[in-house]
């Protein structure tokens, strides 16, 4: 089984704070693999690290067999890595469409020339990323609010429509940072639904970070647990469930 | 596929040759002052529309916009002075010998003072757009400065705080507003465009934008680079149009005129900056009643307030941030679509009766 | 140089320095508890400074009656513009708030200009506080003594308002802490009018003490010490009152010992704010005294 992100050692400092310390984990081709721990635990700050809006204190990050330690967002997207946000970061202001059209767009297929003289390149390519956007939409059920603004949108399709964006940049790993936050057990179901379809669909590898524990143990297949920027338990869902020092984490005092 | 895209591209050839005509017609039979008027209004609906650029659309708050203004101003001018001029004008210390002899055709000339602005441009952007909002303000408040206290020290190039006079005059409607309509459709293409949705996005959610592969910083650097280069181009026509410039033209207040135009029109809206850059102008040269002594019927006369104007200008920005945030046009274009839905001609067969 | 006017630019940039603290605070104080850079700051100096031209000359009152009566009112001012144009745009995004401190400050000096003129008037100094002093072979105004030790006693009573008085405390919380210091029961209005309070009433008195010291007002003599007192403020650490005194001190150092030296680059003189100003945006935002924020993701 090929990996197809790995960190070595990886340590996090801010000023005198040490948010994560020597972590190293693995992440293998086609898996879905949780991230979990405690508030304040530090795996926002490993997700910034991998996706390069921080860069690691110490340590290596590696991709598909490339050192992407310390390279920023925009090149690590380019090179398959994308992620949501915790805290939805939607193009506010724009329509449906244009989110998952921006997404579209970097890999330009026309010069700045062409649109200034609107040559049929120009026609060509704008129309193709058009076509290509209402597919995505129509996959996450968001085709026929495409020209509504973001903002406007409720909780549930705004996290929706922050996947299909992630998925427009076309990806081999996808990371989504608290995809359940805020979701009624319904709602979590379907997730959980839509996360091993876009995987099978797209032939992903999936690494999230999550607090619902029935989302984590739903559809998991490993899971890391991070306590103060540490790991401390590492396995299947199983193992994680009846590991004394996970439990101790959460409960923050001795059991039994 | 668009229905009615034919019905579109008809309405807009409709209008440029109606608004050609217009043109001609203005040239023709409106007076000295009022096309004078109208040229100016030109002027400020390019500053408008390129001062929008780098803050509607992308989300930067620059304050340096009267600094490229001023160095495309003095480019043109030194560029197209006729070297009888130079020689007159230049009296404290005559001009820098490698200009003494140059005098270009007005094209080139207005050509290079967007290429030089463009540069000022990329050189200041470099360091500035590495800044956050408030901070990014200020300092191209202060390179704007800078500009202006440099213009007004090198004497031999710029003949210091005299300021330069005798620059050729070009009266005719045709150049302002050609430029002015040329430099809306290019602005419109970018913006509807590859990098206008990198533009947009960069201003919404900066983080977001990086992560999803918009290199962030060469999309600001390109839009404030253009709009430099476009405020180069208007300098070079305000000096075409004033025949005389001095550094304290280009004070702050210049760009403080351009935002209030901005704020007007609607931050994000080109249709907009068109709409209150014209609307600005006029009310500006309306105002100056106030300035001047008013005759009451005959009986008494109220005494002008010089610079009531500022004042009223002033207040006017304050209501509009306060209460009117949007501006005339908010984020909207004016387009076609919106025309013709008014006018209820369908979009397509789909729905029955079609144009 | 010789040592006479070596001391003599010396004694100028205490002075310099002095009043560009003074101003700066506010600046620094204002922007550490609202994040706005209050462009209107530097107008209240030149508002002080006339109220006291009017007080003299035209109501012909005592200086000190009429020193009394310019800060009572530009704090007064100063406050009033905070809960008028700045309070209702504190969820709007930033660039609203900056474009309407830009709208108030244009609005002071052209109201400056229309009601009192654009031509520059000489300010009637008070003989009881102006006179020359001669030692030692050189010669200078009573002023470059008193305006540094009225800074000095200022910036002492400042500094232990914001360290040991409640208010202080509370100021600096919700510098600190927006969010949780209103849950904390802290009126957070009051709290940023009463910083207001203080940096207006900081920046009325600079304005008294530089008319003092250059007796010549005009509406748009706060506009330059406006944006060097600024750039002070950054380069000791935007948000840090120590940082504040700091920046403005160094700069009316820098300023005046630069055209001392080299007099040929008097004409730049206020370029060098500016150039200041941008290396330290780029190489140490943080300032001399500050920290370095990280935009949490």
């Amino acid at each position: 089984m090929s990996n197809v992100l790995h960190t070595d050692n990886i340590t996090m400092q801010f000023g005198g704070l040490k948010a994560v310390s020597d972590l190293s984990l693995e992440i293998n081709q086609g898996g879905i693999i949780g991230l979990i721990g405690p508030n304040g635990a530090g795996k926002t700050t490993v997700f910034n690290m991998i996706t390069g809006v921080y860069t690691p204190t110490s340590g290596k990050v590696i991709f598909n067999d490339q050192d992407i330690t310390g390279l920023k967002p925009d090149r690590i997207t380019a090179l398959g890595i994308a992620r949501t946000f915790q805290n939805i970061r939607l193009f506010n202001d724009l329509s449906v469409l244009d989110n998952v059209k921006i997404a579209l767009h970097t890999d330009v297929p026309y010069s700045l020339s062409a649109s200034v003289l609107r040559l049929p390149s120009f026609f060509r390519g704008e129309e193709k990323i058009h076509q290509q956007a209402l597919e995505y939409l129509k996959i996450f059920g968001l085709d026929t609010i495409k020209d509504e603004i973001a903002s406007s949108l409720p909780y549930g399709e705004q996290r929706r429509l922050e996947i299909a964006r992630a998925l427009a940049t076309r990806p081999t790993l996808l990371i989504l940072d608290e995809p359940a936050a805020g979701m009624n057990p319904n709602e979590t179901k379907e997730l959980m639904e839509l996360i091993n379809w876009i995987r099978d669909e797209f032939n992903l590898t999936i690494l999230l970070i999550e607090h619902d524990m029935s989302l984590v143990m739903g559809v998991c297949e490993r899971i890391y647990v991070l306590d103060y920027g540490q790991i401390i338990a590492e396995g299947i869902p199983e193992e994680i469930r009846n590991n004394k020092r996970v439990i101790e984490a959460y409960l923050g005092e001795e059991v039994g | 596929m668009d229905e009615r895209k034919n019905i579109k591209t008809t309405l807009t050839l409709v209008s440029l040759v109606l608004l050609a005509g217009i043109l001609y017609w203005g040239q023709n039979n409106l007076s000295t002052f009022q096309i004078r008027i109208l040229n100016l209004a030109a002027i400020f609906v390019i500053l408008g529309v390129s001062m929008n650029l780098v803050i509607g659309f992308t989300g930067m708050f620059s304050l340096g916009h009267s600094g490229f203004m001023c160095i495309g101003a003095y480019t043109a001018a030194i560029l197209t002075m006729s070297p009888e001029s130079k020689e007159l004008i230049y009296f404290m210390e005559p001009i820098v010998p490698f200009l003494a002899h140059v005098e270009w055709p007005i094209f080139a000339a207005v050509i290079m003072a967007a290429l030089i602005s463009a540069l000022f441009g990329f050189l200041i952007g470099f360091p500035a757009l590495r800044l956050r909002d408030d901070y990014l303000a200020i300092a191209t408040l202060g390179f704007a400065e800078i500009i202006r206290i440099i213009v007004t020290n090198t004497i031999t190039i710029t003949n210091g705080s005299l300021g330069l006079k005798n620059i050729p005059s070009i009266k005719s409607m045709w150049v302002y507003w050609g430029c002015a309509i040329l430099i809306i459709i290019i602005l419109k293409r970018i913006i509807n465009s590859s990098w206008g949705y990198a533009f947009k996005a960069v201003r919404d959610n900066e983080i977001a934008a990086e992560a999803m592969g918009i290199n962030v910083f060469h999309a600001k650097l390109l839009s404030f680079t253009i709009g430099s280069a476009i405020a180069g181009i208007a300098g070079a026509l305000m000096g075409f149009l004033i025949t005389s410039i001095d550094p304290t033209m280009f004070r702050f207040l210049f760009t403080y005129q351009i935002l209030l135009i901005v704020v007007l029109g609607g931050m994000g809206s080109l249709t907009g900056s068109v709409i209150a850059g014209v609307f600005i102008t006029i009310i500006m040269e309306w105002l100056r009643v106030v300035e001047q002594d008013m005759n009451v019927f005959g009986l008494l006369t109220i005494p002008g307030l010089p610079g009531m104007r500022m004042v009223i200008f002033s207040i006017g920005l304050l209501m509009i941030i306060l209460f009117y945030r949007q501006g005339i046009m908010g984020t909207r274009e004016f387009n076609w679509d919106w025309l013709l839905d008014k006018l209820k001609i369908r979009r397509g067969s789909k729905r029955g009766v079609s144009l | 140089m010789s040592m006479d006017v070596l001391l003599q630019n010396l004694a100028n940039s205490i002075t310099l320095g002095s009043l560009y603290a003074l101003i700066a605070i506010g600046y620094t104080m204002v922007y550490g508890i609202i994040r706005l850079i209050n462009f209107a700051h530097a107008d209240l100096l030149m508002v002080a400074a006339y109220i006291v031209f009017y007080g003299i000359l035209v109501f012909s009152l005592p200086w000190w009656a009429s020193f009394a009566i310019a800060i009572v009112l530009t704090t007064l001012l100063g406050v009033t513009i905070e809960k008028l144009a700045y309070r209702p745009l504190r969820n709007a995004p930033r660039i609203s708030a900056l474009i309407s401190a830009i709208g108030v400050s244009f609005l002071l000096e052209n109201v400056g200009i229309v009601t009192i003129g654009a031509t520059p008037k000489p300010f009637p100094r008070p003989s009881e506080l102006v006179w020359n002093i001669h030692a030692g072979g050189i010669s200078f105004l009573s002023t470059t003594i008193i305006i540094p030790v009225v800074t000095v006693i200022l910036l002492i009573a400042v500094t232990f308002m914001v360290k040991k008085t409640k208010i202080g405390v509370a100021m600096r919380a919700v510098s600190r802490d927006f969010e949780a210091s209103s849950l904390m029961a802290v009126d957070v209005n009051k709290i940023i009018s009463a910083t207001f309070a203080v940096g207006s009433g900081l920046a009325a008195v600079g304005g008294i003490l530089w008319s003092l010291q250059y007796p010549q007002v005009d509406p748009l003599m706060g506009v330059f010490p406006g944006l060097k007192c600024f750039i002070a403020a950054v380069m000791g650490g935007i948000g840090s009152i120590p940082g504040a005194m700091i920046g403005g001190f160094i700069l009316g150092f820098v300023e005046v010992m630069l055209v001392g030296f080299f007099p040929g680059v008097s004409g730049y003189r206020d370029a060098f704010a500016f150039v200041i100003l941008i290396l330290i945006l780029l190489f140490r935002p943080g300032g001399i005294l500050g920290e370095n924020v990280v935009e949490k993701v």
